[in-house]
């Protein structure tokens, strides 16, 4: 079933900005000051808060403008390659021997993953707030790419911020999104990695605000971000719903999805929300595991506090500093969480596993040997995930995995993982 | 009986200078840097030489206000180790100089430290107050109540980029005076402060009476007695800062960075006094 005929009313407000019928109290979060429950909020200087709420202002007009809508609704559909399809995969599921997988493929999106779903509405947006200027932080270099790709197509000058560490793990989207027009600064305070280019988007865009659009690209920051980022997302589990539906005639018992800031969760989560007999489940980052201190499981390892404009779940010390998160897969790399995955693991809504590199590259391997789909290893993780809660189902049991991105970035890292090269490699480039 | 910090300290001195016919001169310098110990130095050396009230930044491993000299300061302060409780101890100690004794932090390690606990510990060091640039009004509520409680006052920001109506909510919980930031951008010293700065003044003025002090961009004595001629208050920071960078640097020991900030304190110290008293003040 098309994406398109899933908002069934007949307005024009299309599946993605539709509101969510019988959300009931999930549908009030987040609140006006952008809390969802005690998390979320603003935190950023006064210089920032006029910017945020011309953004909120903006953005609300928009999503009532037939014209916005519709021409974002066309370009997901002429440009983005939506509404992906749904996989079932058979013999993936056969080998775990537990529950029916399958698959939602952000990865045949545009560009390679879900993220071209959220830099199209707010690039979009930053036209009509007359802005020229998009900057982006990006971490595995998937939401710069697409940021790259959203302006190149509009006509709008785009900065991406990007660790120094991360543009040598992900040198081939640093040239991706230079070949697209975009200026790569790589960034070399702190830990060279996302969170360290998240500080210095966010000095770009106190300095140039008046004519910058800062494009977050995961359900994260100030008011209204993680509400605006999960808006542009939930298309994935609008469609996939109907999707699943059309294919088994009932709900999924569980839908898996991997969280570094939680984009792609939130994308596939929000729609089943109200679905309670829907478990869902975040897969965070375990790196070396979670009992070595060296990972990024913000929930599972971290506690409540503010960072980058938001109360929510972090890696910190005793003094409140923030720590070095780890993992083998940038795009997961970082020591928080967007604010309402905070809160649905507050409320129990939802709840969050940790998967550690190990399993997630052995699924990244055995997703590729099975069904013939090389996925990111951020998607890995939600595999891995997922493998667990079939176990736990059992085959009755119907899992729907959020397959985020695709690969292609990754060959290098899991060349090296798994020692495929013939020749010796230069260890030391990596 | 709850220990009371200093509050009202910061009025005083607005007061005082203003009676001089000048503007206060605030400093800022990280706690931690070059040591903890020298850092106490550092801001003991710049009160002797003119500053009137020292901002004690606590160094935050991720300071998205920060331009690249305080970044590089408060980097090497937290590799050197520092923590909240030695922020502590160095207001304590300058405090002790009789200057008016803030904390600039963002808001996490407060947070984390505990609202109520810091508010209590800052005041037990005799702290007069704390800036808290990345929390909003909207937010602040907790942070409110356990500054007055303790005796502190809750300084907070206003940006170019404000509405008056902005300005009007800063203003009503603002406590000691309000900093206005002089342009929309980062810490670091500039050629020249921002144009929209004398603006802001005057907007800020037209709603509280509170002292309104200019801060971003300050460098020299002469910006200085540019900014004092409109504002009550000049505070400089990375130029300070970049004073004792330099010297560590230059590897010319402790003493050449105490030497550079007593030279440029007092520089500064001139550049608030050469000014007329901003006229709108008196009142």
């Amino acid at each position: 079933m098309s994406a398109r005929s899933a908002g069934s009313t007949g307005t024009v407000v299309p599946p993605a900005l539709a509101a969510t019928p019988g959300a009931g109290d999930w549908a009030s979060v987040p609140t006006e000051l952008g809390h969802f429950g005690r998390f979320g909020g603003r935190f950023v200087p006064e210089a920032l808060m006029a910017a945020l709420d011309e953004l909120t202002a903006a953005y609300a007009e928009a999503i009532a403008d037939p014209a916005f809508v519709a021409e974002l609704d066309g370009l997901l559909a002429s440009y983005a390659g939506r509404p992906t399809p749904v996989t079932e995969a058979r013999r993936l599921t056969e080998h775990i021997g537990g529950a029916r997988l399958l698959l939602k493929r952000e990865d045949l999106a545009h560009t390679g993953s879900h993220k071209i779903n959220n830099v199209l509405g707010q690039c979009l947006l930053t036209k009509r707030m007359g802005k020229t200027r998009v900057i982006a932080e990006t971490g595995a270099g998937q939401h710069g790419v697409a940021t790259a790709t959203a302006c190149a197509l509009l006509g709008l000058e785009c900065v991406v911020y990007m660790g120094e560490e991360d543009t040598r793990r992900q040198a081939l989207n640093v040239a991706r999104m230079r070949l697209l027009g975009a200026e790569v600064v790589p960034v070399a305070s702190g830990s060279r990695t996302l969170k360290d280019a998240i500080n210095e988007a966010l000095r770009d865009w106190v300095a140039t605000v008046e004519r910058t659009h800062y494009c977050i690209g995961s359900v994260m920051g100030p008011h209204p971000f993680p509400m605006l980022v999960r808006d542009f997302q939930r298309i994935i589990g609008v469609e996939a719903r109907e999707q699943v539906l059309a294919l088994t005639g009932k709900l999924p018992d569980a839908v898996v999805a991997c969280v570094g800031g939680g984009s792609n969760a939130m994308g596939i989560f929000h729609r089943f929300i109200p679905d309670t007999s829907v478990a869902l489940i975040g897969c965070e980052a375990g790196g070396d595991g979670l009992a070595t201190g060296r990972h990024a499981a913000a929930i599972a390892g971290g506690s409540s506090g503010v960072l980058h404009g938001m109360r929510s779940y972090f890696l910190q010390d005793d003094d409140g500093q923030t720590k070095v998160s780890h993992s083998i897969s940038a795009g997961l790399d970082y020591p928080g969480i967007g604010p309402e995955h905070a809160w649905l693991h507050d409320t129990g809504r939802a709840t969050y596993r940790v998967v550690d590199d190990t399993a997630a590259m052995d699924a990244l391997a055995l997703v590729a040997r099975t069904e013939g789909i090389l996925v990111a290893i951020e998607s890995a993780h939600a595999f891995a995930g997922a493998f667990e809660v079939a176990r736990e189902l059992g085959p009755e049991a119907t899992i729907l995995v959020n397959c985020s991105g695709r690969g292609d970035k990754d060959v290098d890292t899991a060349a090296r993982w798994f020692d495929l090269l013939d020749a010796p490699a230069d260890g030391e480039a990596g | 009986m709850v220990v009371q910090g200093t509050r009202g300290r910061l009025a005083d001195s607005f007061a005082a200078a203003r009676k001089e016919g000048r503007s206060v001169l605030v400093g800022y310098l990280p706690a931690g840097y070059p040591t903890v110990d020298g850092a106490i130095a550092a801001m003991r050396a710049m009160v002797e030489a003119g500053v009137d009230v020292v901002e004690v930044g606590l160094p935050y491993s991720d300071p998205t206000m920060d331009g690249p000299v305080i970044q590089d300061a408060a980097d090497a302060a937290l590799r050197g180790g520092v923590s909240t409780a030695d922020v502590l101890r160095t207001v304590e100690a300058v405090a002790d100089t009789g200057a008016p004794t803030l904390v600039m932090t963002y808001w996490n390690p407060v947070e984390r430290h505990g609202v109520e606990r810091f508010a209590a510990d800052l005041a037990a060091a005799g702290g007069a107050g704390v800036i808290t640039p990345d929390l909003p009004p909207e937010e602040a509520g907790p942070w409110l109540d356990a500054a007055g409680a303790h005796g502190l006052d809750p300084v907070f920001l206003v940006a170019p980029s404000s509405t008056d109506e902005r300005i009007r909510l800063v203003t009503s919980i603002t406590g000691g005076f309000v900093y206005a930031a002089s342009l929309m951008g980062v810490t670091g010293a500039r050629q020249s402060v921002g144009a929209a700065a004398e603006g802001l003044v005057e907007r800020v003025r037209a709603v509280t009476d509170l002292p309104v002090a200019v801060g971003l961009g300050v460098r020299d004595g002469g910006q200085a007695a540019t900014v004092a001629a409109f504002a009550d208050g000049v505070i400089v920071g990375s130029a300070l800062v970049a004073a004792l960078l330099e010297a560590e640097r230059a590897g010319t020991g402790r003493e050449a960075g105490l030497a550079a900030i007593r030279v440029l304190a007092a520089d500064l110290a001139a550049g608030v006094r050469a000014a007329p008293a901003p006229a709108a003040a008196t009142s």
